[in-house]
């Protein structure tokens, strides 16, 4: 009777069921814990208090306009597109280095490869929080904007940030810098001729629209204790930017190159045999292969990067977390601003990841050649 | 979050070669060809151009001993007195000042039991034991209690809460890992579930998330008679969160081992448990060292994130000294030599890797 019962089918369910009650019963504990202290604190939860004014300042408000007496729900729309910016510019630049630093690293030359390894190992040991500080006190600690450094003409560099030229894109300009990305993206499609003919004829267009508009760059002027025109990069900006490309290109390029390493030799060694170089070869034949296999890590480490731009919370840039945070502080409303970070973050890493399974699955399908 | 889950057999198949150094022909490769010389001389001019303030900035230049005004008047090196003078608060924080032996032999007692379980040979019963104990003594030394003076959390800091962190970190979120790995890959509906909620929760938000969830909110649910110190919640964060890294790796591990063998230990007539703990682990666990080590070095760094919710980790305690007002202004050299202590770290503990991945691949354990 009792072996019938204990049986691998009515044993696993038994076993099942009491995991299930003790978690749902750990559930309703916290749940009603909470209920409790909330009800001591005065608290009730709910989002309403989101269309309140927020009552607080934001430093860096990407390119929207932000004033205190907005509300809850602005100052998170400004924290979300600042996380948005320094992620994907964060991003971009972090490929374009780690790659470069990637197959340098790669290089015969055993002085250049060592330089790169060197930076590597240094950067991949310490954390990326201490480079974060260390870089944030030290912008902070230039000088004032009347002795700023000017490393390039132009290029400003003081306690104030980093003030840079800007061109000055009109519409029509724009259109044509589209046009000319989509030209270029599009160049096998049409074909090489016309994609030359194209881009000539773009750039052509792009020029004139230029020299008759000038100055074709708005360039910062020091006007007493203040920069006019270009555009100011805060230290808070510059420095979690910085933070992030200098660790996440040192990543990258351990990706890129065991990536890189990973092509069988004979490859090369083909190509080699039809007489292309090692130049040709790296671009045409190994890189190309290469690419299929990093993807997925590329992607992995861009999530990790939009994560550690939380990071932004040590220096005060006004990063989603650390708006969510802030709010949650003035208002009480800790639990629910807590609660939007997770979904934010969560909605962003499942996505990512669906869409990653998504590319494995189609790899892993036999290849079929174009006609 | 950082290194953790960007690791794969690609990278580290790489980081298995050994490096070797033979100086002519390395010199011989570097002038190969025109083009390699200039590349070799542009190289080493950029070196110069870095090395050479550097050396002065922090040798030459340096003033070892004195005071902030004796930095302040010979401002161009660096000023390694201020570290000297700050370091006991840079390696135990906020500790009372009579009583900075006691963590410094919390901090070696933890670091002799790191260094223990790292030895394959030592990998016996009697480990777990010596850790227990000298848990209890590590807590002993820090708290206080019978025979020394109360010390309570709030003061703790530097060095022995980093190691402390890290160590009990891993060391808690291990066996949670494979726990919920197992879960992961169990037949049955509801561990599954709840192992894959916890797993893709944790991996999907930040770390600082997972510790604001850990201090500020989790408080909330409990009783009001039963409140947890911050260390401990921050210490119980990182273990969940180093778990669920942990357990993925842990998952590919498992997913390498072929089905044959569970069958076959079945067949012989082992239960479920036995082959899983005595065939199936041991062979998922030795392919991801590699995996766990890279893990491990990103915690250990990741620890310092506890600077957020406001305790003391090593990386805090030097930053805090630099915002001393006497010594306002030196905060390149805490950086610097809380750096390299993270440095020293981070680097012996995948020196250790290579070392372990080897000898795995040599000896059947």
């Amino acid at each position: 009777m009792f072996k019938r019962l204990w049986s691998p089918p009515s044993r696993s369910t038994f076993l099942q069921g009491l995991a299930l009650g003790v978690t749902a019963a750990l559930l309703w504990w916290f749940g009603h814990n909470t209920a409790i202290s909330l009800d001591q604190h005065g608290i009730s939860l709910g989002f309403g208090f989101l269309k309140q004014p927020a009552n607080f300042e934001i430093g860096d408000t990407a390119w929207l306009h932000f004033s205190p007496d907005d509300s809850f729900v602005k100052a998170i729309a400004v924290g979300l597109l600042n996380t948005a910016t320094v992620s994907v510019i964060g991003c971009t630049l972090a490929i374009v280095l780690g790659f470069v630093i990637g197959v340098l690293r790669l290089s015969r030359n055993p002085a250049l490869s060592s330089l790169m390894r060197a930076f590597v190992e240094l950067v991949r040991n310490t954390p990326l929080l201490l480079l974060l500080l260390f870089l944030a006190a030290t912008l902070h600690g230039l000088p004032p904007t009347h002795q700023a450094l000017q490393p390039l003409p132009g290029l400003f560099i003081s306690d104030r940030g980093l003030v840079m030229p800007y061109p000055m894109i009109s519409r029509l300009s724009g259109c044509f810098v589209i046009v000319l990305l989509l030209a270029l993206l599009l160049w096998r499609r049409m074909g090489r001729r016309v994609g030359f003919a194209v881009v000539v004829a773009t750039l052509a267009a792009l020029a004139i629209t230029f020299m008759l508009r000038r100055p074709v760059l708005a360039v910062p002027r020091l006007v007493r204790f203040n920069f006019t025109g270009g555009v100011t990069l805060s230290p808070e900006f510059a420095a979690l930017l910085a933070a992030l490309v200098l660790h996440h290109s040192a990543h990258i390029s351990e990706v890129v190159r065991g990536a890189i390493l990973a092509v069988p030799r004979g490859q090369k060694d083909a190509a080699h045999a039809l007489g292309l170089s090692r130049m040709q070869t790296m671009l045409y034949v190994t890189i190309p292969q290469a690419l299929r296999a990093m993807i997925p890590l590329l992607a992995t480490n861009c999530v990790s990067l939009i994560k550690n731009s939380s990071l932004a919370v040590a220096i005060g840039f006004p990063d989603v977390v650390s708006v969510l945070n802030t709010t949650g502080n003035q208002t009480g409303h800790s639990i629910e601003a807590m609660l939007i970070m997770v979904v934010v973050y969560l909605t962003m890493s499942l996505t990512i990841a669906a869409v990653l399974n998504n590319y494995n699955t189609r790899l892993l399908r036999p290849v079929t050649r174009p006609a | 979050m950082k290194a953790t889950d960007d690791e794969t057999p690609l990278t580290v198949a790489v980081r298995m070669r050994v490096p070797f150094f033979s100086v002519s022909k390395n010199l011989q490769r570097s002038f190969a060809s025109p083009l390699n010389a200039v590349l070799t001389l542009c190289v080493a001019a950029v070196v110069l151009l870095i090395a050479i303030p550097l050396v002065r900035w922090a040798v030459i230049d340096a003033v070892w001993r004195g005071t902030a005004t004796d930095c302040r008047v010979a401002s161009a090196g660096a000023c390694w007195a201020f570290i000297g003078h700050k370091l006991p608060f840079i390696l135990v924080g906020l500790y009372p000042a009579g009583e900075h032996w006691r963590p410094l032999c919390a901090t070696a007692l933890l670091l002799a039991l790191v260094c223990a379980t790292a030895t394959p040979r030592l990998w016996r019963r009697p480990l777990a034991i010596a850790w227990v104990m000298g848990l209890a003594a590590a807590f002993w030394l820090m708290h206080g209690g019978p025979g020394l003076a109360v010390v309570p959390t709030p003061s703790w800091g530097g060095l022995p809460v980093t190691i402390m962190l890290t160590a009990l970190g891993l060391g808690m979120g291990f066996p949670l890992g494979v726990l919920l790995a197992l879960g992961r890959r169990s037949h049955h509906l509801v561990p599954r579930t709840i192992a894959t909620a916890v797993v893709e929760l944790v991996r999907g938000i930040p770390l600082i998330a997972v510790l604001y969830l850990a201090v500020l909110i989790f408080p909330l649910a409990l009783p009001r008679e039963m409140q947890l110190d911050k260390l401990l919640l921050a210490q119980m964060a990182v273990a969940v969160f180093a778990a669920a890294y942990l357990a993925e790796a842990v998952r590919s591990g498992l997913q390498m081992v072929p089905r044959g063998r569970m069958e076959a230990a079945r067949a012989l007539g082992l239960s479920w448990w036995q082959a899983m703990h005595l065939v199936i682990l041991p062979e998922a666990l030795r392919i991801v060292i590699p995996s766990f080590i890279s893990i491990s070095v990103g915690f250990f760094q990741d620890t310092s994130l506890i600077v957020i919710i406001g305790l003391f980790d090593l990386l805090n305690t030097a930053r805090i000294a630099a915002q001393d007002p006497a010594w306002l202004g030196f905060y390149t050299e805490a950086y610097v030599f809380v750096g390299l202590i993270y440095f020293c770290g981070s680097a012996a503990i995948s020196r250790y890797g290579l070392w372990l991945e080897r000898r795995m691949a040599s000896t059947v354990v």
